[in-house]
């Protein structure tokens, strides 16, 4: 989050709800479900570690509101961030850890839980193609859907590959 | 097997190759013939028929979109799309003016005078859906509809997938894709030649969740 927000004023100063405008808009649908609060909690975090600057701007009928700028560090490690290549989880390790564990302790049926996972997840890309059809083809939130759409479809084929490796391996126990 | 399908409904049959989910998808339209069972179609038992008068029935009343769209090379898009309709015994005039109809609707409206061969693939199946939606089925047949497109190409055909339940077409799709068997009222499991799941895809449930998390840039650096 703090990355991000940095990342966003780098292009030029704002002040909170102008950032937290343009976040909602790269988000697409998803911006709605943006805490509020977020955006202004990481700006004072950022202003404290000296990766921003703040200052008050007076507005005639309005009280005065802040603006933020990026610092010289702030900016910095912006471009850090570009470099950064971290990527967020690569496989769904908490299922993969309930599967062993149903197939260990019998107290789940590791198929069952495969296939209800499997509805669960087809479910959930039926929202997300309902959500993208709704969106600007063009839009940064169509391609956030798109992201999330095709991690789905990868998810599902391993649940298969999941259910094929253990009902073979019942089959042969 | 039992499968009942309403007017309107969309279905996706999906399941492991070798299943049968093709099979079921070739005994519907008529390409195999079943040993055993009754097949009806708008209220009319079609399995007893004369090869002929199925045939007949048949062309009015099922449409087929197939993975390799099967359009005929030789003829153009608008060609191929008032082919059946003329099949059928209808007016050159009539078939022309829908068959346009279809294509301005798909968005290939712009194509019509080309040959198969120059267009691509997304454009290809469209003019293939509208070819199989020439005559105004009861319902459309798709096997693997989505097998050799792009995304956006699948989130074309899937749009106009999603259409046809209003004019109270009915769809069944057998496919390996998960997008496509997500965007179906209802989805049936197949495995060695019987249904082992239905289950209904749209039932009530709410996004909320889901957009939370998508939004969720609490782990995120």
């Amino acid at each position: 989050m703090r990355d991000v927000i940095l990342s966003l004023l780098a292009k030029e100063p704002a002040h909170g709800y102008e950032l937290r405008q343009r976040l909602v808009h790269a988000l697409g649908p998803a911006g709605g479900a943006l805490n509020p609060g977020q955006v202004y909690v990481t700006l004072s975090r950022l202003e404290r570690a000296g990766l921003v600057e703040a200052r008050e701007v007076a507005q005639p009928s309005q009280p005065d509101k802040k603006v933020y700028e990026l610092t010289a560090s702030g900016l910095e490690r912006v471009v850090e961030w570009f470099n950064d290549l971290t990527w967020s989880k690569v496989a769904p390790l908490e299922f993969h850890l309930k599967l062993v564990a149903a197939a260990a302790t019998r107290l789940a049926d590791p198929v069952a839980l495969v296939d209800s996972q499997r509805l669960e997840l087809l479910r959930e890309l039926r929202q997300l193609q309902e959500l993208a059809l709704r969106e600007p083809p063009d839009s940064d939130g169509a391609l956030l859907l798109e992201g999330a759409s095709l991690r789905l479809q990868a998810d599902i084929r391993w649940l298969e590959v999941c259910r094929q490796r253990f009902v073979e391996r019942e089959a042969t126990r | 097997m039992d499968l009942e399908v309403e007017a309107g409904e969309a279905v996706s049959v999906m399941g492991p190759s070798g299943c049968g989910k093709s099979t079921l998808l070739h005994l519907l339209g008529g390409l195999e013939r079943p040993d055993a069972g009754e097949l009806y179609l708008g209220g009319v038992r079609v399995d007893g028929l004369s090869e002929t008068r199925w045939a007949v029935f048949r062309r009015r009343n099922v449409g087929f979109v197939f993975q390799a769209f099967h359009l005929v090379d030789e003829l153009t898009a608008v060609e191929n799309v008032e082919l059946p309709a003329l099949l059928v015994g209808g007016s050159r005039r009539a078939a022309r003016r829908r068959a346009m109809e279809l294509l301005d609707r798909l968005g290939v409206a712009g194509r019509a005078g080309h040959l198969p061969d120059r267009l691509s693939g997304g454009e290809q199946q469209r003019v293939a859906v509208a070819r199989a939606l020439v005559n105004e089925p009861l319902v459309l047949l798709a096997d693997e509809p989505t097998g050799n497109l792009d995304s956006r190409a699948t989130g074309e055909i899937l749009r106009l997938f999603g259409e046809l339940g209003q004019a109270g077409q009915a769809l069944l799709t057998v496919t390996h894709d998960a997008r496509v068997a997500s965007t179906a009222d209802r989805l049936l499991t197949m495995r060695d030649g019987a249904i082992v799941a239905q289950t209904r895809l749209g039932a009530g449930t709410s996004v909320a969740g889901l957009l939370a998390s998508l939004a969720d840039l609490a782990g995120e650096r």
